[in-house]
């Protein structure tokens, strides 16, 4: 039983970090209509840009994030601009394949640049933990879904409190209403884009901390965020939360009870048992027909 | 036939691969093509027939000769029976659920390889007792197994193309709504040509294993694999007959060149890559269609015909509609 | 007269938006009976609803006499009901004739059959030319006019013979002389012992082909009279011109 709780909290703290890169996913999905299938990539590019940084120049992974996320709009809003936009001229639709083309494209870039072998981020702090009412609370951890909650909540205000959010969310829902309520879509559809992948830019280096990675981590991850995607319903944030923890929470305790070789493969299943009750996911709208 | 115009082992190689290639991306566009499903992760498939025809292979023991051959038939069918619960699922969904479902089993299948050691060998991966056929001409028996693979592949595409089955693949494709609408059995066709292409990937994966000798999850289930197969068929066109031929007799020879060049150094990703993007971006149609159009002549078993060409370019793989 | 469809208590909300509430109405059979409303009445939903594209939150549904749970729309067209959508849904990739042929119900195994048979080619070349388009059975349906993709899928729809037919504003956005050829095309159709439930904006459209006419209002009907009367209904008046 302890050793459930234990990984339940261990699969909530993680659980955030993948919240954070799925709800990236998901804002790119709302002005895209498209899954970017680079996500993961430009997570785990970020997660070794940051090991660079740590390495060579001693940057805190957690400060890095102050770097990367600039840099990771800047790369989303090019990434659209100049690959997707034009591809609403044939279907927009074609998007996910050259997404996947990216990512693997950006694969071979780090294959080539870092090497085939795994990295860790292993700042000193490491391997510290507290304890609490009997559970180990890893401290890298523990400031990891902080940090991915703060970056959720500041992407939670944009969206709601300002005039971009508003714009981004009238995009979402309906860009032919948005146009002629005067929105610049193709402006605002880059600016989505651009946060989407920043939100994948900061989770990098968290990532980075606590799961060794190589560019072929990329597969893992990415089945992981479309495991999300699906189950929570590409357009709901808060779907894409609870979904994001809960497969945190399944993997950990699969991981901790059974074994860590089952603990992907377990919620692929969860997630195949959920599509078979509802074919729209946990949180997504009922398949439409006619409209 | 051909091997005897190559006659160097490694051009004959070429041709096992690129005719393997043809022969799944034929396979793929069943489902990917007439029907607009884009399905991902057929490569699942292709490393079940892998692995059923390493294990079949083992259990034959050494000196094995031709026998392993007649292993492929059951192991297709079989792999296609399987099929149909799984593919029941994942056809409830639609355009990007749906692929990324497919991935998700492609992975699926990939750990389970990867963790049923006592069947798979696990990481390290099997070895399968290499065929006892002369060294000079090792390969073409591989040779006429993927032709007489490519060969069926083509024929039952012919089938459904001109048949009943291949025009309500079609209307899946343009409308599956209306479709359903109309009485169409959508359900049924989907899963037919999903069984279909699933059973003959596993077919390709088979001869696959035999004519390689080793598997292990990482190369025999290979997403690249998959998407190869699309590139291809996208490349030489989705709704021709022999665009997917077109496409691999293309890309296949191009894509051992990158291996081979660029393989050691990693940078066979990031070829292979900006080579995907470009055929998108410059030619969403495909060649076979784009050339029936510019020559403006039928093209002799061509189901649609004249609206093939007709059709203007909406290059839309995926049917319409959002999941949020 | 029986009654061909009835529908009962429907309700379905969108958010905070009901669009249909408790709305109950009957189809006679042998009608051509018109569904109108201002916009947001719920006249597209509550097609959406019937026909099973949509789900609703309550209310019954009975076709020919017999309930129908959780509508769904192969099912529906298999026992005699279907409908057509406001943008003109054709197969853009198929011909003509091909879409119209799609329109028959075949039983599994004809599914290996020729895609384009004899027979098929002949009832389908008949078909379009009643609704003059036998000069375009081999053109892709993408390449038609808008009118003519109209009539193209009337016409896939009629090739099953159904019993009543959802028209999804069938005047909207063609030129007048179309709109008479439809007209005369469902008036065809009546005669031949189809039953018509039309939505419509096209008030002089509705006036001249329809008898009986339903108002929705804020997802409820109220009223369901002959046209004239309908016209001169205070509370449909209310309903277009008040709030």
């Amino acid at each position: 039983m302890h050793l459930f709780v234990q990984a339940v909290i261990v699969g909530i703290l993680f659980g955030g970090v993948y919240a954070l890169i799925a709800s990236g996913q998901a804002m790119i999905f709302g002005v895209t209509r498209t899954i970017n299938f680079a996500q993961a990539i430009l997570a785990i590019l970020c997660s070794f840009l940051s090991f660079t940084l740590f390495t060579d120049f001693g940057i805190d992974p957690f400060l890095s994030i102050l770097i990367l996320i600039p840099a990771m709009f800047a790369l989303g809003y090019a990434i659209y601009v100049l690959l997707l936009r034009q591809l609403s001229r044939w279907s927009a639709e074609l998007g996910l394949l050259v997404l996947y083309g990216l990512g693997i494209g950006i694969q071979g870039v780090l294959d080539f640049v870092y090497g085939t072998s795994t990295r860790l981020i292993t700042p000193s702090y490491a391997n510290n933990s507290w304890t609490v009412a009997g559970f180990q609370i890893p401290e890298v951890r523990f400031f990891a879904f902080v940090l991915a909650v703060a970056v959720l909540a500041a992407l939670q205000v944009i969206r709601q409190r300002t005039r971009l959010g508003r714009a981004l969310r009238a995009t979402t829902q309906n860009p032919v209403a948005a146009r002629l309520l005067g929105v610049d879509v193709e402006q605002v559809s880059a600016i989505g884009m651009g946060l989407g992948v920043a939100a994948a830019g900061a989770a990098g280096p968290l990532f980075g901390m606590i799961l060794s990675f190589n560019g072929n981590t990329q597969y893992d991850l990415l089945s992981k965020l479309l495991s999300i995607a699906v189950l929570g319903g590409m357009l709901s944030m808060p779907g894409t939360i609870v979904a994001a923890v809960i497969l945190g929470v399944v993997e950990s305790v699969v991981a901790a009870m059974i074994s860590p070789d089952w603990s992907s493969f377990s919620f692929l299943v969860v997630l195949f048992a959920v599509l078979i009750v509802r074919p729209q996911g946990l949180f997504g709208r009922q398949l439409r027909g006619a409209l | 036939m051909l091997p005897l115009i190559a006659s160097q082992h490694w051009q004959v190689n070429l041709l096992v691969f690129t005719v393997m290639y043809a022969g799944l991306a034929a396979a793929w566009n069943l489902l990917g093509g007439y029907a607009g499903y884009p399905a991902l992760g057929h490569t699942a498939f292709f490393g079940v027939g892998a692995y059923a025809m390493a294990i079949g292979t083992i259990h034959l023991g050494v000196g094995a000769g031709y026998r392993p051959f007649l292993l492929i038939a059951p192991i297709a069918v079989g792999t296609a029976v399987v099929v149909l619960p799984i593919a029941r699922l994942l056809l409830r969904t639609r355009a990007a659920a749906f692929a990324v479902l497919t991935i998700t089993l492609l992975f699926m299948v990939q750990t389970l390889a990867y963790n049923i050691r006592s069947l798979t060998g696990g990481s390290s991966g099997l070895i399968v007792p290499i065929a006892p056929f002369p060294v000079a001409t090792f390969e073409r028996p591989f040779y006429y197994a993927m032709a007489a693979l490519l060969a069926l592949t083509l024929a039952v595409c012919w089938v459904v193309r001109t048949s009943k089955l291949g025009l309500a693949l079609n209307a899946v494709r343009d409308d599956e709504d209306r479709a359903r609408g109309l009485g169409v059995q959508t359900e049924l066709v989907k899963l037919v040509a999903f069984a279909v292409s699933a059973g003959l990937f596993a077919a390709f994966g088979a001869v696959w294993a035999y004519y390689v000798g080793f598997l292990y999850p990482g190369f025999a289930i290979d997403p690249l694999l998959a998407l190869g197969a699309v590139l291809m068929a996208f490349l030489g066109g989705r709704r021709a007959l022999w665009g997917p031929v077109v496409g691999a007799a293309l890309i296949g020879p191009a894509q051992q060149y990158f291996a081979y060049r660029f393989g050691a150094s990693q940078l066979y990703l990031l070829a292979y890559a900006a080579l995907f993007l470009l055929v998108i971006y410059l030619l969403p149609e495909g060649i076979v269609p784009t050339l029936a159009r510019r020559l403006g002549r039928l093209r002799p078993g061509s189901g649609p015909g004249k609206a093939v060409r007709d059709q203007v370019a909406t290059g839309s793989i995926f049917s319409a509609g959002d999941l949020g | 007269m029986s009654v061909l469809l009835a529908v009962q208590g429907l309700t379905k909300s969108f958010g905070g938006v009901r669009a249909l509430d408790g709305c109950s109405f009957e189809v006679a059979e042998g009608s051509v009976t018109a569904l109108i409303g201002p916009n947001g009445s719920g006249k597209t939903t509550a097609f959406n609803v019937i026909t099973g594209y949509q789900p609703a939150d309550a209310g019954s549904l009975a076709f020919r006499g017999r309930p129908v749970r959780r509508p769904d729309p192969c099912r529906l067209q298999r026992l005699g009901l279907s409908r057509t959508f406001q943008q003109a849904r054709v197969f853009p990739g198929l011909t003509a004739a091909e879409n119209v042929i799609l329109g028959r119900n075949e039983p599994w195994h004809a599914l290996l059959r020729r895609r384009v048979a004899g027979p098929d080619r002949r009832r389908a070349e008949a078909l379009l030319g009643e609704f003059g388009l036998a000069a375009h059975a081999d053109t892709a349906a993408g390449r038609l006019s808008y009118g003519q993709r109209k009539l193209l899928e009337l016409a896939s729809v009629l090739m099953a013979e159904p019993a009543l037919v959802l028209l999804d504003e069938p005047a909207a956005g063609i030129n007048p002389v179309m709109v008479k050829t439809i007209e005369d095309h469902i008036r065809r159709m009546h005669a031949r012992g189809v039953t018509f439930l039309v939505v419509e904006h096209e008030m002089k459209f509705v006036m001249r082909l329809c008898d009986p006419v339903i108002v929705l209002d804020r997802g409820r009907p109220i009223a369901c009279d002959a046209p004239r009367k309908v016209q001169n209904d205070p509370r449909v008046l209310d309903a277009y011109l008040g709030d």
